[in-house]
């Protein structure tokens, strides 16, 4: 080995270390930051040690890319809003794929398109490039679901899971073609744009509800690919940083869809888009008890025990400041406010938590729900801020709900709920919540941050 | 030689292990840190497409590199800057939150 390749070596080492010891850092939130911090010294270190290689001869484009890459990325990482972090999490999967995919089809096509690529090399560009494909397609649309350019409920049509199905067979079946007989330029770039379609079709018909589950995975896709481009390329530091995203994705899927009672071969497959629409409970006869700002601040003034159930409704109205002034005011009349976090509360994993702590809340009071839920029967008041499915009793008791199984917040058990929601239209599984109905719930219409802002003022009177 | 090597397998299957049992110990507090944190590090394939830039291997390939620097640097710079946003933001009761 040259000088320069094991410098090269000793880097991408070095590098991997880091990137390790980064993600063990999250373990603790006190300790995160600056094991993040190593992490990004490594990809410091994984670069300068790549840009010694023999091979580079020429660096204007490289550097052309890294300038117009920071000039994108900096506004990217300073000034997204966190409500928006969802699409912005799902935008940048698609960045990852693209670098991947087109390194996968530029290597095919420098090595004579295809001519001179073994059948090993052939395997590891055939998942580069399909994994690769589907994950810029797929993470394009859950941006456009999330950022609702699209429409975020699920689109199906007729014998969808079938057209999927079957593209995907093709495409694997191209793939093991092009496995037998690398030099087949045609069925190679046939098989990319059949991952780009299969992207769409298979997170199309997925509603917003999904949502953590589909960024789970496409986070899982995306680094699968990059690990596959370092086994076409034979770099170790590819294969494990790829591999440490490709886990990550993967265990976060498998949680996010115990947490919705999917199988994980539903996961898998995708195809866990549309709720069973017969399943829908009618509400007919049953009355809702409505409240009124003034009668909920009294309530909240003089609770010992506050739990605060956010939901998606919360980041839409973005009314964290809001929650965290009014939990101010509760604590400051003696009582105690935790928050309540079920696993899928939002669009995306951890992302009711990454609100509250902007809204400077502090992270001891944010609990997982096997946590919490024992504490809901000491509560004098559950506040439901725009969260639905997942404190919907027919969960438990509904076998022919789509969400039966499905663990939730035992939010019936306090003493007195308070549901905060704009109006009575379903949630996004699209069933009715029974909750809304019962002796103990009270409804606070309204838009969550006004409805707050105006708890905060009634209890300032007070 | 690169490809589907037997010991490219081993690194492949060891560093999953490896992800499996550190990223199982993150709690659901650290979720949205750790999908942006392990995104930006598997932006690493900046490094694959360094090289495509860099190497005199023809048009296609220069540009496509090009694009590829691009949208990993993208990932990089924003991601590991995001990530540092949201858990600067993680305090406990004592070194912020409401005050009393």
């Amino acid at each position: 080995m040259s000088p320069r390749t094991v410098f090269i070596e000793a880097a991408y080492l070095l590098a991997s270390i880091l990137f390790i010891l980064g993600l063990r850092s999250l373990t603790l939130p006190d300790r995160a930051r600056r094991g993040m911090q190593l992490a990004a010294l490594g990809m410091l270190v994984a670069i300068v040690g790549t840009l010694v290689n023999h091979e580079i001869v020429r660096y204007e484009w490289i550097i052309a890319g890294l300038v117009l890459g920071s000039l994108v990325g900096y506004p990217l990482g300073v000034y997204v809003p966190m409500t928006a972090m969802p699409q912005r999490i799902a935008i940048s999967h698609m960045f990852g794929a693209v670098a991947a995919t087109l390194v996968g089809v530029a290597e095919f096509w420098h090595l004579g398109n295809g001519a001179e690529v073994s059948r090993s090399v052939m395997a590891a560009l055939g998942f580069e490039v399909l994994f690769g494909a589907l994950t810029i397609t797929g993470s394009f649309m859950a941006f456009g679901k999330l950022q609702e350019l699209l429409p975020s409920r699920p689109v199906t049509f007729k014998g969808q899971n079938l057209v999927s199905i079957g593209m995907f067979a093709a495409a694997a079946a191209l793939f093991a073609w092009l496995v037998a007989d690398p030099a087949n330029p045609g069925a190679f770039y046939a098989m990319v744009v059949l991952g780009l379609v299969f992207g769409v079709s298979l997170v199309l018909p997925i509603g917003g509800a999904d949502m953590p589950v589909v960024i789970s995975l496409l986070n899982s896709y995306a680094g699968l690919a990059s690990s596959a481009t370092g086994f076409a390329i034979g770099n170790n530091v590819l294969i494990i940083a790829g591999a440490l995203d490709g886990a990550s994705g993967f265990i976060l899927s498998i949680i996010m869809s115990r947490a919705m009672n999917r199988s994980f071969a539903n996961v898998l497959f995708g195809a866990f888009g549309a709720a069973p629409e017969a399943a829908q409970k009618t509400a007919q006869g049953l009355t809702v008890h409505a409240i009124t700002p003034e009668d909920a601040a009294i309530q909240l003034a003089y609770a010992r025990l506050v739990i605060v159930v956010p939901g998606y409704g919360m980041a839409v109205a973005q009314a964290q400041h809001q929650v965290r002034e009014l939990a101010a005011l509760i604590e400051k009349n003696g009582g105690t406010v935790l928050y309540a976090i079920h696993p899928v509360a939002g669009r995306m994993p951890g992302h009711m938590n990454v609100l509250l702590a902007e809204a400077d809340i502090p992270y001891e009071k944010l609990k997982e729900m096997d946590e919490i839920n024992d504490e809901f029967k000491n509560a004098d008041v559950a506040l439901v801020i725009g969260a639905n499915d997942v404190v919907n009793p027919a969960a438990r008791t509904d076998k022919a709900s789509p969400i039966y199984g499905m663990p939730i917040l035992n939010v019936d058990e306090a003493k007195q709920v308070i549901v905060m929601k704009r109006s009575m239209n379903p949630g996004f599984a699209g069933i009715e919540n029974e909750l809304f109905y019962r002796e103990n719930t009270a409804m606070l219409f309204g838009d969550a941050k006004a409805s707050l802002a105006k708890l905060v003022h009634e209890i300032k009177q007070a | 030689m690169p490809g589907l090597e037997l010991i490219e397998i081993y690194v492949f299957v060891l560093a999953g292990f490896v992800g499996f049992f550190t990223i199982t110990r993150v709690p659901a507090l650290l979720h949205t840190p750790l999908m942006s944190a392990t995104n930006a590090i598997s932006a690493i394939s900046l490094v694959g497409s360094l090289v495509m830039a860099g190497a005199d291997r023809g048009a296609l390939p220069t540009v496509l590199g090009f694009i590829a620097v691009t949208s990993a640097t993208i990932n990089v710079v924003g991601g590991f800057i995001i990530t540092d946003r949201m858990l600067k933001m993680f305090k406990r009761a004592d070194r912020g939150g409401p005050r009393k």
